[in-house]
């Protein structure tokens, strides 16, 4: 047998084991509902969760499928099945290999369970809503869309009003749908759970703070999945609770997640997921660590709006006013708080073809992070999900140069 | 000139006019986006509403801000107005739709210093009773923006006289368009189209004068009209920049018979109801107008909107028209043709990248494409003489 490399050991997450245990139960529970008699309701990874997880509906996020179709390379094949299904390649990849999934039950899952209702929440994109309505079309569920109206300035008053309104529609559609009255002590307490659940991530993420960083953003890329999945249950409470103290005791011990950690970066973007551990080690080779990322931060980000005592009513806003729903220049602003935050030097940017409003005006996040924090950032050209459009050699060279102006920066300081 | 000459002047050089009109007239122009653009408003304002395509040359300085999966409308738009090329402009409205444009709105806002910006976030989801009272709070909203921009009033008498202009325009498009459909040979699709081009940009109470005379002359000569060429299409797809695809589609052969463009046939679908709150008559409209794929207003309207075009106008087939990078459409796309398949209606796709590249391949595609409807014809009409 071979040797394990005790260097590594001592920096894999321990907790993981237990992530990738609570992960294949909720599958397994999840492609098993029709006999649970449970309901499955289809959500985007942004929508409000919490009154399905009150109702004991089973929530199904195909984006989270994506991304696993993505980290097992599977993408490539099913957008080109898409394409053949008519679907245009320049359309989102978590999009279209999931919607290729569908009559073939392919992917790494064999098919997500069937959904007896779909809620798109287009506070992420529009998108969504296009995925929505044709796997609605396709199983005959039932759909429901939270329109949550983009802030490009501000979130005025009506569109609080209306997004407030269409909670109560949501209210009513889920009861129809079910059969049976929501409980209201029940939302409560999810909605408590849900807001403790955000800010134990966004403890976890925090810890990235301290050098070295006891974890890295492709870690927080693979730990995000419960807090996308089960938020509002006691089970992502749990879980968290006990990777933070693993990463507190990584930073009494000095444990990094990357040997020897020089340089610190920011994230920007979805994790091109075929690649993640090739990304990763490549940066670790240059003694930088990816130290946060504006994704997996974007689960945490609107805490500020919630009120864990009136989540109902506060819900509106935390669900509208998140990171892909607000106008450049709040998102740079973000960023720049990233980076001061996490004492960044330098920023890598993933301009993902699949999602056009993450990409679009990253040049001018570039810009004016360039002009206010004077530090280095690096484009890769690439998709999340469909490998056709990754190209090493490009990549390679590209991040190897924004690793010898980084050096050069640092050095000078 | 004739009044056709002054639209096909107008489509060529839109940009010369704005620049004409704003000095002769001194009134202030407002550009805009999508057809999700309450022009009423604009056009009450005493300014004139003036539609944005883009003229897609020498993409330059947009490429440093957006990236080559952009759409051309988006980046030929941005284009212009970072060369200077609409500095007419005294002011921009950003509707709510797709991702592209929503981005677009940022961009501009922090890069150009063009007059007054102005976001309309429309809902997305229309067939909801919450969405009917946004849509009216927010129409609500843009005239004291335009009221405040113009410091000056929209009053309700302005308001009924725009309404009751933008009715005449549509009902004389309509019109027109009826003439077409029933006398494919009465006025070239190339002519529709400046038409179309030419009633986003015009002065609209001009406009409408032009287009009364347009339709008298084309009712007077119907009946003389040479006869139409044999297949009649309805096209489908997206047109944020209107793509003179009619006279591509004709040139190959066919006469364009309908389309389910927000720059065709929903642009004058659907009447504003006068004898309502004027804003609510425009938002009534928004609400029961055929639907952009930008929206939603239940799973099946759009499918069921183009069979019964093509059932109405009697067409042979249906050409979809693409524009490279534009989501919204491409997500439509399949189902639409499925829809269209399970009815044993023929279709074709044309993916095309900006005006400029609608060039010999299309017309190859197109070229086929019709001549497998006359092959389809000539064995159906077989087939029934076989039976008598
Ligand atoms: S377009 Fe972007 S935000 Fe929307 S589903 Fe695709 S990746 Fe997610
Ligand atoms: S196709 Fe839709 S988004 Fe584009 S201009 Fe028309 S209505 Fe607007
Ligand atoms: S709807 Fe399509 S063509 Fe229109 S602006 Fe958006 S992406 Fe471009």
């Amino acid at each position: 047998m071979k040797e394990k490399d005790p260097e590594k050991e001592k920096r894999k997450i321990k907790s993981a084991a237990r992530m990738k245990e609570i992960m294949t139960h909720y599958y397994i529970e999840a492609k098993t509902a029709d006999q649970s008699g449970k309901k499955v309701a289809w959500i985007t990874s942004g929508g409000p969760v919490e009154p399905l997880i009150a109702m004991e509906v089973i929530p199904i996020y195909p984006e989270n499928h994506g991304a696993m179709i993505g980290a097992s390379k599977m993408g490539k094949d099913l957008c080109e099945k898409a394409e053949r299904m008519g679907y245009s390649s320049d359309l989102c990849s978590y999009a279209c290999s999931d919607i290729a999934c569908s009559p073939i039950n392919g992917g790494p899952i064999g098919g997500l369970p069937r959904p007896d209702m779909l809620i798109c929440c287009t506070n992420i994109c529009g998108t969504v809503l296009k995925w929505y309505e044709i796997q609605a079309r396709y199983y005959g569920a039932p759909l429901f869309i939270l329109d949550t109206p983009f802030c490009h300035t501000d979130f005025p008053e009506q569109a609080k009003r209306y997004v407030r309104r269409q909670l109560d529609e949501y209210m009513d559609f889920l009861e129809k749908v079910c059969g049976r009255k929501i409980d209201y002590d029940k939302m409560k307490e999810v909605g408590k759970l849900s807001i403790e659940g955000q800010k134990l991530w966004k403890a976890v993420l925090d810890t990235a703070t301290h050098r070295p960083a006891p974890l890295s953003a492709f870690d927080a890329f693979f730990h995000l999945a419960l807090i996308v999945t089960l938020r509002g249950t006691a089970q992502v409470v749990e879980y968290y609770t006990l990777l933070l103290k693993e990463m507190n005791e990584r930073i009494d011990a000095g444990i990094g997640a990357v040997e020897n950690e020089q340089y610190r970066l920011l994230w920007d973007n979805i994790p091109i997921w075929y690649r993640t551990k090739w990304l990763s080690e490549k940066f670790a080779s240059h003694g930088a660590c990816l130290v946060a990322d504006t994704y997996t931060s974007a689960w945490c980000g609107s805490l500020e709006y919630l009120n864990e005592n009136d989540f109902i009513e506060t819900m509106a806003e935390g669900y509208s006013r998140i990171y892909l729903n607000i106008g450049i220049d709040k998102m740079a602003e973000i960023v720049i708080s990233l980076i001061d935050k996490y004492d960044a030097d330098g920023i890598v940017m993933h301009s993902n073809r699949s999602c056009k409003p993450y990409s679009f005006g990253q040049y001018d996040i570039q810009k004016i992070v360039r002009e206010k924090r004077k530090i280095p950032s690096l484009i890769i050209d690439a998709d999340m999900v469909d490998e056709r459009f990754f190209s090493e050699s490009q990549v390679e060279t590209r991040i190897d140069a924004f690793m010898e102006v980084i050096k050069g920066t640092s050095a000078r300081e | 000139m004739t009044h056709m000459d002054i639209l096909e002047e107008l489509k060529r050089h839109p940009y010369e006019y704005a620049r004409k009109y704003k000095s002769e007239r001194g009134r202030p122009i407002v550009g805009y986006f999508c057809s999700y653009t309450p022009e009423e408003l604009i056009f009450a304002a005493d300014t004139l509403p003036f539609r944005l395509f883009g003229t897609g040359e020498h993409i330059r300085l947009a490429d440093t801000h957006l990236q080559a999966y952009c759409c051309s409308l988006v980046k030929g738009a941005l284009e212009d107005a970072m060369t200077g090329r609409l500095d007419f402009l005294d002011g921009v409205v950003f509707p709510h739709t797709c991702d592209t444009i929503q981005r677009l709105s940022d961009i501009w806002r922090l890069n150009l210093p063009l007059g007054f910006h102005m976001d309309v976030v429309l809902p997305v989801k229309l067939n909801a009773l919450s969405s009917r009272r946004y849509m009216i709070d927010v129409l609500m909203e843009f005239r004291r923006n335009l009221e405040n921009a113009f410091r000056k009033k929209i009053t309700d008498e302005a308001l009924l006289d725009s309404l009751n202009t933008y009715n005449r325009i549509r009902l004389l498009l309509q019109k027109i368009h009826d003439l077409k459909y029933e006398y494919p040979g009465v006025i070239a699709g190339e002519d529709l189209h400046s038409i179309m081009m030419a009633s986003m940009i015009m002065d609209r109470s001009e406009l409408a004068d032009v287009l009364e005379r347009i339709a008298g002359d084309l009712e007077s000569r119907k009946n003389t009209s040479p006869s139409p060429p044999g297949e009649r299409i309805v096209l489908s797809g997206g047109s944020c920049n209107l793509l003179d695809i009619y006279g591509i589609v004709e040139e190959a052969g066919a006469a364009v018979v309908g389309d389910d463009f927000c720059t065709g046939s929903r642009y004058y679908e659907g009447l504003l109801t006068i004898d309502m709150n004027p804003v609510e008559a425009i938002a009534e409209r928004y609400l029961t107008r055929n639907v952009c794929p930008a929206k939603h207003s239940g799973l099946s309207t759009r499918a069921d909107n183009i069979i019964s075009v093509v059932r109405e106008r009697k067409a042979g087939g249906v050409v979809f028209v693409l524009l490279k990078f534009c989501d919204p459409h491409a997500f439509d796309y399949p189902s639409l043709k499925g829809a269209l398949d399970q009815e044993g209606i023929p279709s074709t796709l044309i993916e095309i990248e900006d005006q400029s590249s609608a060039d010999g391949r299309v017309k190859t595609r197109l070229e086929a494409f019709i001549e497998m409807l006359k092959r389809k014809d000539r064995k159906e009409g077989e087939l029934s003489g076989a039976g008598k």
